[in-house]
C-alpha cells in the first residue's frame, strides 16, 4: 500500500513537511500539532477519501523512555474505496487537555471520544454529549493514566451500597 | 479536574405527559447480557433509547499493561465469549505484528480453519437467539444443536469448550492431531443440511420477515460514518472484508466470497450471516484438505516461543528457556514502538493498537471492540420503531456486553 498520493495532497494543501511522517511495519503515521489538527482530520476526510473512522484511543507516555508529552491521542482511519490505512496522532499536555472532536465529521467517534475522555480525561470540545461511558458518573479518577494503580483507590469497597427501601 | 455530569433531558412540557419511559435491563432474558437501555415512549413507539454501558466493565485495557503478551490471551477469552478463539487469534495476531514475527504456514492454516469454526459458531448463536427474541424457538434448537458440536470440537482441540486460551506468542498451545481433523471434517459434512433447514425455517417465514424486514435501516453512508464493520456493514452495502482487503494468516490461499447485501436492515443484516456461514465452511474446507506439514510454533531459539512441556521438565535448556521467557525481569524483546493490526472477527473489525516498551509487557494494549461501535448506532436504529422492535435489532447487532464494556 502506498501513500504517495495522499502525502502529495498533504504537501499541497499545507506545505511540504508539515507533519512528521513515519512508518512501523505497514502502519503509516502522521504526527500532527494540536492546533492544526482539526484541519488536518477534516481534510482527510473530505479530500483524501477517509470515510472511516476506525478508532480513537490515547496513550499515556508518562514512563515511557524517551517520551517528552504526557498523552497522545490516536485516530486510526480507513478509506473504504482504497483500503487505505492512516495513523493521525497528536499529543496533549496539561493543563490544557482538550481537543476539537471529530464527531462533526465522523459519528462514529461520538462513543470513542467518550470512552477516551472516561478513561485519560481529555475533553473534547464541541462534544455533543461529553459524559463517562464505562464507569459510572460520580467516579472521580481518570483509570488508564500510568499514575492509577492496578487496584484501584478503593472506589470498589467504598461504593454506596443501596437498601431496598432506599432505592 | 471536577467531573462535568451531563445536562438532564429537558422536563416534558405539558403536552408531552404521554410521553413514559420504559427501563430495559440491565438484567432482561431479550438483553442477553448486562446491558441497560432507557426507552422513552409514546405508546408502543420509541421515541428515544439511551443506552447505559458500563456494568461488565472489569478493565480489561488496565490489566494487558500488567500481563505479559502470552498471559493476556486468557483475558481476551472473556470479550467476546461466543467465538473466544476469533479474539486469541486477533490479540496474538496484532503481537506478532508488534513483535515482527511470521508464523509457520502450518500454524496459519489452523489458525484461518480456527478462525472460521469460531466464526461459525458466533453466527450460529446471533441467528439463533434473533430468532427465539421473536419466538421461533426451533430454529434456535437447530443451531445450538451444531454449536453444541463446535463447543465439543473446541474441548478436543484444548480442554476447553469457551476459554480456550489456544494462541500463544509465535504458535499455539498444541498442534492438532489426525482426530481433530476428522472430527473438523465429519462437522463440514453434516452442516449444510442443518444449515438449510434454519434457512427454511426463517428465510421466507411470514413472522420472521414482518418483524425484520424494514426494521433499523443502516444506509451504507451511514454504516460508513458510524463506523460499522463486519455483518452489520456489508447487510448495508459496504463492501469491506478485511479477509480479503488485507489478507493476514492464510485467507489469501483460499477461494472465497464477500457477502453482501444492500437493504440494511435487520433482515439483510441476517441474510448476511447466514450467507457468511457457507463461505466459512467452503474455507475451512480448503485448509483442512491442504493443512501443510512442518512445525506448528516458531524456533525457540528466537526466544519468543515458550518451549514445549516435555523439554521444559525433562531437559535443563528447556527449563532455563521456560524460566527466561517467564520471568518478570526477563522476557522476550519487544521494539519501542507502536503499531495496530486487525483481524476480521465475526462481529466486525477486532483490532488491537499495541503499544511497546522493550519489555514483554505492553506499555498500552486498545482494543477496538466490534460490539462497542455497533452499539452506538442503536439509538439511531430503533428511534420510531415499536418496543417489540428493540429486541430484534438488538439480536441483529449482536452485542457481546463483556466484549462492549470490556
Amino acid at each position: 500500500m502506498t501513500h504517495d498520493v495522499t502525502l502529495k495532497k498533504l504537501n499541497d494543501r499545507f506545505g511540504a513537511g508539515s507533519f512528521e511522517t513515519s512508518q512501523f511495519r505497514d502502519n503509516f503515521r502522521l504526527a500532527c500539532p494540536r492546533e492544526r489538527i482539526a484541519a488536518l482530520l477534516k481534510f482527510l476526510k473530505d479530500d483524501c477519501g477517509f470515510d472511516l473512522l476506525v478508532d480513537v484511543t490515547a496513550v499515556d507516555y508518562s514512563n515511557y523512555p524517551d517520551a517528552r508529552d504526557r498523552f497522545g491521542v490516536i485516530y486510526a482511519l480507513l478509506s473504504t474505496e482504497t483500503g487505505e490505512r492512516l495513523f493521525v496522532k497528536v499529543f496533549v499536555n496539561d493543563p490544557d487537555l482538550t481537543l476539537p472532536s471529530v464527531v462533526p465529521l465522523w459519528q462514529g467517534a461520538n462513543w470513542l471520544e467518550r470512552e477516551v475522555f472516561d478513561m485519560f480525561g481529555i475533553r473534547f470540545d464541541g462534544h455533543p454529549d461529553l459524559r463517562r461511558i464505562l464507569l459510572p458518573d460520580e467516579f472521580a479518577a481518570f483509570p488508564l493514566r500510568k499514575d492509577y494503580p492496578l487496584r484501584g483507590r478503593g472506589e470498589r469497597h467504598n461504593f454506596p451500597v443501596l437498601s431496598r427501601t432506599e432505592s | 479536574m471536577p467531573l462535568q455530569l451531563a445536562e438532564p433531558a429537558a422536563p416534558p412540557a405539558e403536552s408531552q405527559e404521554y410521553i413514559w419511559t420504559l427501563n430495559f435491563g440491565p438484567q432482561h432474558p431479550a438483553t442477553h447480557t448486562t446491558l441497560r437501555l432507557i426507552l422513552k415512549l409514546d405508546g408502543e413507539r420509541v421515541i428515544d433509547a439511551i443506552p447505559d454501558i458500563g456494568y461488565l466493565h472489569s478493565g480489561f485495557e488496565k490489566l494487558g499493561e500488567h500481563l505479559d503478551y502470552n498471559q493476556y490471551v486468557t483475558v481476551t477469552d472473556r470479550m467476546n465469549y461466543i467465538s473466544p478463539l476469533s479474539n486469541n487469534i486477533g490479540w496474538h495476531h496484532a503481537v506478532e505484528r508488534l513483535l515482527g514475527i511470521d508464523v509457520p504456514p502450518r500454524c496459519k492454516y489452523i489458525r484461518t480453519i480456527l478462525a472460521e469454526l469460531a466464526r461459525i459458531s458466533d453466527h450460529l448463536l446471533c441467528v439463533g437467539t434473533a430468532a427465539l427474541d421473536l419466538g421461533a424457538f426451533t430454529a434456535f434448537l437447530y443451531a445450538f444443536n451444531l454449536r453444541e458440536t463446535l463447543s465439543d470440537l473446541f474441548e478436543l482441540l484444548c480442554g476447553a469448550r469457551f476459554t480456550t486460551s489456544y494462541t500463544r506468542v509465535g504458535g499455539l498451545m498444541y498442534d492438532v492431531d489426525q482426530r481433530f481433523v476428522e472430527r473438523v471434517r465429519s462437522f463440514l459434512a453434516a452442516f449444510p443440511p442443518l444449515h438449510a433447514d434454519i434457512s427454511r425455517l426463517l428465510d421466507r417465514n411470514r413472522i420472521f420477515v414482518d418483524r425484520t424486514k424494514g426494521v433499523g435501516v443502516l444506509s451504507k453512508e451511514e454504516a460508513i460514518n458510524w463506523s460499522c464493520s463486519g455483518p452489520v456493514a456489508r447487510a448495508s452495502g459496504v463492501t469491506c472484508d478485511l479477509r480479503k482487503d488485507e489478507p493476514y494468516l492464510a485467507y489469501a490461499d483460499f477461494d472465497f466470497k464477500v457477502c453482501c447485501a444492500t437493504g440494511g436492515d435487520v433482515y439483510n443484516r441476517y441474510l448476511v450471516r447466514m450467507a457468511e456461514l457457507l463461505e466459512s465452511v467452503k474455507i475451512v474446507e480448503q485448509a483442512i484438505e491442504n493443512l501443510p506439514a512442518g512445525p506448528v510454533n516458531i524456533d525457540p531459539a528466537g526466544r519468543a516461543m515458550l518451549p514445549d512441556k516435555t523439554k521444559v521438565y525433562s531437559t535443563i535448556e528447556g527449563l532455563i528457556q521456560h524460566f527466561e521467557l517467564v520471568m518478570w525481569n526477563r522476557g522476550f524483546p519487544s521494539p519501542t514502538d507502536e503499531c495496530y493490526a486487525a483481524t476480521e472477527a465475526p462481529n466486525g473489525e477486532l483490532g488491537f493498537y499495541l503499544v511497546g516498551d522493550g519489555s514483554n509487557v505492553a506499555y498500552r494494549a486498545r482494543c477496538r471492540p466490534p460490539s462497542f461501535i455497533h452499539f452506538s448506532v442503536f439509538p439511531k436504529l430503533i428511534r420510531g420503531h415499536t418496543i417489540s422492535d428493540v429486541v430484534a435489532v438488538l439480536g441483529s447487532l449482536n452485542i457481546i456486553a463483556a466484549e462492549l464494556d470490556r
